[in-house]
């Protein structure tokens, strides 16, 4: 299949970038991924720039692979990263148009790849659990309710890519943060610090400049792990469980 | 006390102030909808006219008057403060807008939010400031008693298929506004929930195209009869 793509190419944070057009053949059996590989061996053989984008398992589990296709943070697949798309999902002739995260907390390194490290320092800020949890058969050993092993596991299932940050009109990083503290809290291991948890790691998301939540709901309709913005309601009611029911 | 300045400059904090400010322009809704359809009666304005110079003059009210007018204007400039930080939030936008993730009422809140305060403003300039701060407004007799011909001065108003246009839009401005708000203020408490969360969004819905409407019939109606 013969493709035109439109690129978001940009060489550093400090410089304004600007969209170029590629013709590419590709084979619908490709992943997305596969399909700028072939692109970027193009151009390499004719001594230009190869297009930077983000990658490393290609298998749906590392988060990382993350561009915005046709305005769609992963493309239009629902529940799928970018490296689990394939081409079958457009026809001969399209035009793609791909693009990077857009958000202030999430700067441009180069062309696709923005950087992300804000996600971190929110986990840094509270995303484990300090106390001694035992080895695994002590796990095994504590009695867990089904229906709350399932939400903690569904929440659990986040791989931190971004893309709800990066559907969200408003910038904000509210399912990313809910999907953590709820997968931590809803355990027994993770109750212990959960107030307290919610805190920090809300206060160390406004300090990173993320928006605040309309409830648009854009996050869970991008989220390539279809996490549900109930685990945001849950994480408001923690939040202000841990702010009115605290000493401090 | 710093703790109640950090609860409410945080996201979730500022996003708790729009909900209770909004639930309760919700409930102010109600209220106002059932005293007005009181212009609808046939008896030449006489029960409206009562009921307005009761809610003008009733202490109590005039006390939950003044919160009405502090909740709209919280609403309205901290909705706007969200606004433009979520715009700073969001940096540069995509090239490729898509209706596929997000309904319009959802993301164009502040747009609508602007167009209801536009109305309020006209809304009030010619209702509201007229009845309390100028003799433009005529008393008539009712019994002995003087009361304001506000009835008279809404005909005058409702007359005018302008004035009538403007209420109608007003009105469509605020379905919208309520089609997304109304669940959203629930799901911001963190009132959430497999079972009620659908209730809610129903009733929400319902909510955004009845009350809107039913206000909208009110100059439309009298438009038509004068
Ligand atoms: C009778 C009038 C109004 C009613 C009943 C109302 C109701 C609501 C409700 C229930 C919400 C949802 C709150 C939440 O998501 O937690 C909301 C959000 C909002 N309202 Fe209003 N509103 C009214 C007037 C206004 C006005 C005059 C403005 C002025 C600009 C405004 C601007 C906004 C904005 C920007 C939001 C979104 C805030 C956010 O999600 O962060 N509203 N409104
Ligand atoms: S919540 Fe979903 S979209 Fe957001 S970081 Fe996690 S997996 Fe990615
Ligand atoms: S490359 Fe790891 S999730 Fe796509």
């Amino acid at each position: 299949m013969q493709l035109k793509l439109k690129v978001w190419r940009q060489k550093n944070a400090k410089t304004n970038g600007e969209f170029q057009t590629y013709s590419v053949t590709a084979s619908e059996h490709m992943s997305f991924l596969e399909m700028l590989d072939v692109l970027n061996e193009e151009l390499i053989s004719k001594k230009e720039d190869p297009i930077a984008f983000e990658h490393d398992c290609r298998e749906g589990i590392c988060g990382t692979c993350n561009l915005v296709i046709d305005g769609r943070p992963h493309g239009p697949m629902q529940g799928t990263t970018t490296c689990q798309l394939h081409m079958r999902s457009f026809k001969d002739g399209d035009t793609i148009v791909i693009e990077p995260w857009r958000a202030e907390a999430f700067p441009i390194i180069k062309d696709l790849v923005v950087d992300r490290s804000a996600f971190d320092r929110i986990i840094q800020s509270g995303g484990y659990i300090s106390v001694n949890t035992g080895q695994a058969m002590d796990g095994n050993a504590i009695p867990v309710e089904k229906d709350l092993a399932i939400k903690a596991f569904d929440a659990a299932t986040c791989i931190g890519c971004g893309a709800c940050v990066a559907a969200c009109p408003n910038g904000s990083a509210m399912l990313f943060t809910a999907a953590k503290v709820s997968h931590l809290g809803l355990l027994p291991q993770g109750k212990v610090e959960h107030t307290k948890r919610t805190r920090s790691m809300v206060d160390q998301m406004d300090k990173e400049g993320f928006g605040n939540c309309s409830n648009v709901g854009a996050c869970e309709v991008e989220c390539p792990k279809e996490i549900s913005i109930e685990n945001i309601a849950r994480m408001n009611r923690s939040y202000v469980a841990a702010v009115f029911g605290s000493d401090e | 006390m710093q703790w109640i300045l950090n609860f409410l400059t945080s996201s979730i904090g500022k996003k708790f102030v729009m909900s209770f400010t909004g639930l309760f322009l919700i409930s102010f809704l109600i209220i106002h909808l059932i005293g007005n359809l009181q212009l609808l009666y046939s008896d030449g304005g006489e029960a409206f006219n009562k009921y307005a110079y009761f809610m003008t003059s009733n202490p109590l009210i005039k006390t939950v008057s003044i919160g009405l007018y502090t909740g709209i204007l919280l609403h309205a400039f901290l909705g706007l403060a969200i606004y433009f930080k979520n715009k700073k939030s969001k940096g540069k936008k995509y090239a490729v807008s898509t209706s596929a993730n997000a309904s319009f009422a959802a993301k164009q809140m502040a747009l609508l939010g602007t167009l209801i305060l536009a109305f309020i403003l006209i809304h009030m300039g010619d209702f509201w400031f007229k009845m309390k701060f100028t003799d433009q407004i005529i008393p008539v007799d009712y019994d002995g008693m003087q009361v304001k011909d506000l009835y008279a001065q809404v005909s005058t108003t409702f007359s005018k298929p302008f004035f009538v246009g403007i209420y109608i839009l007003g009105m469509i401005a605020l379905a919208f506004h309520l089609w997304h708000g109304f669940q959203s203020a629930f799901q911001t408490l963190g009132l959430n929930h497999k079972k009620y969360t659908p209730i809610i969004q129903g009733l929400g819905k319902i909510f955004s195209i009845l009350v809107p409407a039913a206000f909208a019939l009110i100059p439309i109606l009298m438009y038509l009869n004068r």
